[in-house]
């Protein structure tokens, strides 16, 4: 039996409960008692959560209250129509907002918060019968591509334990990979939800900025946070995006999805073009060779479908993408962070200075923030805050968003000779925890590939195109049954609305790729 | 133009009383007016007055983590009301930015307010120049418990959230003002306008209207401008002229005795007639302002612009007046029905169907106001007050009709009739509000709704009387107390006959034939 059910996708255990060959309760107290083991097991397992659900939910299709917490007028009971999706339990990332679990966003600064409301986007998985299973750990504020920043302990990748898994959503990705949850929801900023799915063998999806509500999920940088699906294969990401669409009153920057997404059932890629920037290759690093062995061998693979694939492309501006990224996200982060202050919620660090007899107030903030938030985070508000500084400004942040939008136009131009461009999703595998701890240039190398897209607002799929042999695997959870090898990640980008076609190409080349997502199952 | 050491009417040191005449002060005002919406600038709770603290807020007026802003539609039309009556130029696109600093009443340690592009540009009133008009976000308030009533030297302060996010228009004048008097004046004027166009309470004592003055001095001939201070929250008539004047003669004293003027922050303390410095130059603030990531910038079109004109066309205050007069409408009635002119004008529309039989205007105006409206999302206010500028200007509600009567399945002439056979008794309050109902699921006719579902209302005849005496029969304990005088005990008898006619009978018949039964 519970080989069996763990072997079903999200979207095979969807239809089998529809069909009435297996029950929604046993799926969620199955998946339940595999989450909470890890919990459980902390650092001795795969540090996968912050917390796991006690019980089931009731029944799908009970009353629920509609989401929009701060426009009253719009709250109202209905109800849930809870089928299309099941009753297939759902992994959420720490910093989406749940109304009954703790939201901590991987940080100090708000251990054991729980706030009032639920994410637009979770109350939207949950209504459509996904019901939350556990949140998953996180670099702290979305802030690294470890997951080595969480006040919570890193969490391991299931493929190796001595590694890490990507982040910010590396437990997100690593649930999925070792079978721990059906599937799981990130968020992706600068290739926070790809690459991840990338080091850990998983399918991931950043959607085009806007598709989705922000609502609810705690800030990294406004202008480039995005949540996505990570899952088990193609068809579950099409699955989970398709219900999580859609203009939210709550988000200003959201829109309407043109398109209703469908489920892929491409197998070819008859008159498809694929395009390969010409600037792959980072300054100060290169792709590893087994990454760049599997992202030609799925190169091939697509000409074998009938792609064409177009080398002659050009995205001038992306090399200073990581640049003006780390200008961007960190000044936008230094503003989004300011709430945490202690007077309201979270971490209020007692204040020994007084002034008059009264608590020092900016006593009071300065030892809150310095014991609350961790040295990543520390550094990307020093940055932030200097980079909007007044005499900077313009140096700064002003010419960060001219390469923004010339960044955006490469990606106009070049979607004008050609349908996707794909690249690596990271230059690397998944590398030894601490490896890069000490050198934060060379972790934020590892978002070389994803960053652009980003900073661009367009949809970007990480899917699993085979495993690298560079690096022998230490430490498997059952793995080396499997061969050796780490998991490599092709990333598939379009234009802005483009889901259903990236999602029909990786759905063809996953299908000839054949890539057993289920490998690193504990 | 010359230094003040070379003009001819700076004086000599040591001059006598007689030249210190010769300074001339130089004065701006900025004006905060919070401004008359239903809710708040970014967020959908209701604007606060008086009520308990902390209880107006929400996750967002709290900035708790994950909480995104809205702009709300409605302060931009009045902001551009505000704009037109002062002669502005109106961007067709204004942006938000964060002015970033920490402060407990202040929850996001950001506050969003409109920088290099505001809503509007120049303009005049009277003689004195409009600089630009924007938009922003009011702080919470902070209460200091203590002798001092400051953070300095309080045992605690506490916040209350409730002012946290009311919409602020800020009005920043060029420096053209030159007395104190001149200056209070002014501001009466601006405040009577303010009030004429129906944007705000403009009320100082409240704090719906404040004031900052900036104040410099220079020799009386000379066009230039000398070191200015600001005088924070001078918040009556009598204050701006006692303060300004204050900070003209402690500038004077500075002058005249050589030494230069410091730019800084100043309180004015009316009980004392002192002025303390609340920053000084080395705290000064960098605010680090950056367009505001989570607003589409505000897009102003010509439905907006039309709808601004309009408001000017006939002010608010003039609309209810006419209400009043032509119509005899309550003054609530009349300003709630011009305050939010989609309702206004449902409500003529419905006033013009001809309906038989007629209803009542105040009837009409009660239905528009407390059913319908109520019932079109919440409260009915949503259109309004929700949602800003380009990105949801043209964007319906979820599920909903956006609080406009107009987009409802309710036609002015349906809500006419059946407020109508209401007034005529044809059918009773209970039973037209269902037919409501089914108009605002269905749309339709409403005399055909109440003659298919058979809610027409019951005379009061013997089928009456007999469900009376009925229900006077199943509540004995409650007849006999009606019996001994004690009127209240009347309910459950009542209750039983509406349940039983499902509120088809008239409430006054039926408590007229109860009590003729019971004999009291
Ligand atoms: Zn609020």
């Amino acid at each position: 039996m519970s080989a069996e059910v763990l072997a079903l996708s999200a979207a095979q255990a969807s239809a089998a409960i529809g069909a009435g060959e297996l029950d929604a309760g046993e799926l969620f107290s199955f998946y339940r008692e595999r989450a909470e083991a890890d919990r459980e097991a902390g650092q001795e397992g795969l540090n996968c959560f912050t917390w796991v659900a006690r019980e089931a939910p009731g029944k799908a299709g009970t009353r629920v209250r509609e989401t929009v917490p701060h426009w009253p007028d719009t709250v109202r009971m209905h109800e849930s129509a809870g089928s299309s999706l099941a009753g297939v339990p759902l992994a959420v990332k720490d910093l989406f907002c749940t109304e009954d679990a703790p939201s901590q966003s991987g940080s100090r600064m708000l251990e054991g918060y729980t706030p009032p409301y639920t994410a637009s986007a979770v109350a939207r998985l949950r209504e459509a019968g996904a019901p939350l299973l556990a949140k998953t750990n996180q670099d702290e504020f979305a802030m690294g591509s470890s997951t080595e920043n969480s006040a919570f302990g890193p969490t391991l990748n299931p493929w190796d334990r001595t590694r890490v898994p990507g982040g910010s959503s590396g437990g997100s990705a690593a649930a999925v990979a070792a079978g721990l949850a059906p599937w799981a929801l990130g968020t992706d900023t600068g290739g926070s939800i790809r690459q991840p799915a990338s080091l850990c063998g998983v399918v991931g999806l950043k959607p085009t900025y806007g598709s989705v509500s922000r609502y609810g999920m705690i800030a990294f940088a406004s202008s480039l946070d995005q949540a996505g699906p990570l899952t088990r294969d193609v068809t579950d990401a099409a699955l989970m995006l398709a219900h999580m669409i859609g203009r939210d009153a709550c988000d200003a920057t959201s829109l309407a999805h043109p398109q209703q997404i469908a489920l892929p059932s491409a197998e070819r890629l008859d008159g498809v073009r694929i395009g390969v920037p010409a600037e792959l290759e980072p300054e100060g690093s290169s792709i590893e060779d087994g990454v760049r062995r599997c992202f030609h061998r799925a190169l091939a693979l697509a000409e074998e479908l009938g792609a064409q694939v177009n080398t002659d492309i050009s995205l001038p501006h992306a090399p200073y993408g990581l640049s003006a990224y780390y200008i961007l996200a960190p000044a936008e982060a230094s503003s989004n962070l300011a709430r945490f202050d202690g007077v309201r919620y979270g971490l209020r660090a007692a204040s020994s200075s007084k002034v008059e007899g009264a608590t020092d107030l900016l006593d009071m903030y300065t030892r809150t923030r310095h014991d609350g938030f961790g040295r990543e985070v520390k550094r990307r508000i020093m940055l932030g805050t200097y980079a909007l500084s007044s005499g900077y400004y313009e140096a700064y942040y002003g010419r960060a968003q001219k390469v923004r939008t010339k960044i955006a136009e490469d990606f106009a131009t070049a979607f004008a000779s050609v349908d996707l461009i794909a690249t690596p999703t990271s230059p690397g595998v998944a590398f030894a925890l601490g490896e890069k701890t000490a050198d934060p240039w060379s972790m934020y190398l590892s978002d070389y590939f994803t960053v652009p897209m980003s900073l661009a607002g367009i949809p970007a799929i990480s899917i699993p195109c085979g495993l690298s042999d560079e690096h022998a695997r230490a430490g498997a959870n059952g793995a080396e049954a499997n061969g050796s090898g780490l998991p490599v990640g092709l990333q598939l980008a379009g234009p802005a609305f483009s889901e259903n076609k990236l999602l029909d190409a990786a759905h063809a080349l996953e299908r000839a790729i054949a890539f057993d997502s289920t490998a690193a199952h504990v | 133009m010359s230094e003040p050491a070379t003009t001819p009417t700076q004086p000599p040191e040591g001059g006598s009383p007689k030249q210190k005449d010769s300074y001339e002060a130089v004065i701006g005002l900025e004006i905060h007016v919070q401004l008359a919406t239903v809710t708040k600038m970014f967020c959908g709770c209701e604007l606060s007055f008086g009520e308990p603290p902390n209880t107006r807020t929400c996750p967002v007026c709290l900035g708790l983590p994950g909480s995104l802003p809205v702009a709300n539609a409605h302060a931009v039309h009045l902001g551009l009301v505000i704009g037109l009556a002062l002669g502005c130029e109106l961007a067709p696109r204004s942006v938000f930015h964060r002015k970033n600093y920490f402060y407990p009443d202040l929850p996001k340690g950001y506050q969003i307010s409109q920088y290099d592009e505001p809503l509007c540009r120049g303009g005049a009133l009277g003689e004195v120049r409009i600089r630009r008009v924007h938009l922003e976000e009011d702080a919470a308030k902070l209460i200091h418990v203590g002798s001092s009533g400051r953070i300095h030297g309080s045992d605690a302060s506490i916040v209350d959230f409730n002012r946290g996010g009311t919409p602020l228009a800020e009005i920043v004048t060029e420096p053209d003002l030159r007395t104190p008097e001149q200056a209070s004046e002014w501001l009466k004027l601006l405040r009577t306008t303010l009030r004429q166009l129906g944007v705000s309470d403009v009320n100082m004592e409240e704090g719906s209207l404040r004031c900052d003055a900036n104040i410099s001095l220079r020799p009386a001939c000379s066009a230039e401008l000398g070191t200015k201070t600001e005088l924070k929250n001078v918040n009556s008539f009598r204050f701006i002229e006692r303060g300004i004047r204050a900070e003209i003669a402690r500038q004077e004293r500075i002058l005249h005795a050589g030494r230069q003027v410091v730019q800084e922050t100043l309180h004015y303390d009316p009980a004392s007639d002192r002025i303390t410095s609340l920053r000084s130059k080395e705290e000064a603030h960098d605010y680090r302002y950056f367009p505001e990531p989570d607003l589409l910038p505000v897009a102003i079109d010509q439905h907006m612009l039309a709808a601004a004109r309009q408001a000017l066309s006939e002010l608010p205050s003039e609309r209810a007046a006419r209400f009043q007069r032509q119509l005899a409408l309550s003054l609530e009635t009349a300003q709630l029905l011009s305050f939010r002119s989609e309702l206004g004008d449902y409500f003529e529309a419905a006033l013009a169907a001809g309906a038989d039989p007629a209803p009542p205007a105040q009837a009409l105006a009660n239905w528009v106001t407390g059913e319908l409206a109520p019932r079109l999302g919440g409260y009915g206010r949503e259109h309004d007050d929700r949602g800003g500028g380009s990105a949801v200007a043209d964007e319906p509600v979820d599920g909903g009709v956006g609080g406009d009567p107009v987009n409802s399945r309710v036609t002015p002439a349906a809500l006419a009739a059946l407020v109508g056979m209401t007034a005529a008794k044809q059918v009773s309050v209970g039973a037209a509000r269902q037919v409501l109902d089914r108009l605002i699921a269905e749309g339709g006719d409403p005399r055909a709704i109440v003659e298919a579902e058979g809610l027409a209302a019951m005379d009061g005849g013997d089928e009456l009387a007999a469900i009376v005496a009925a229900a006077i029969a199943a509540n004995a304990d409650a007849a006999q107390r009606v019996r001994e005088g004690n009127a209240k005990a009347v309910g459950p008898i009542v209750g039983q006959v509406m349940r039983q006619t499902r509120g088809r009978a008239d409430g006054t018949e039926v408590a007229r034939l109860v009590n003729e039964q019971l004999g009291v």
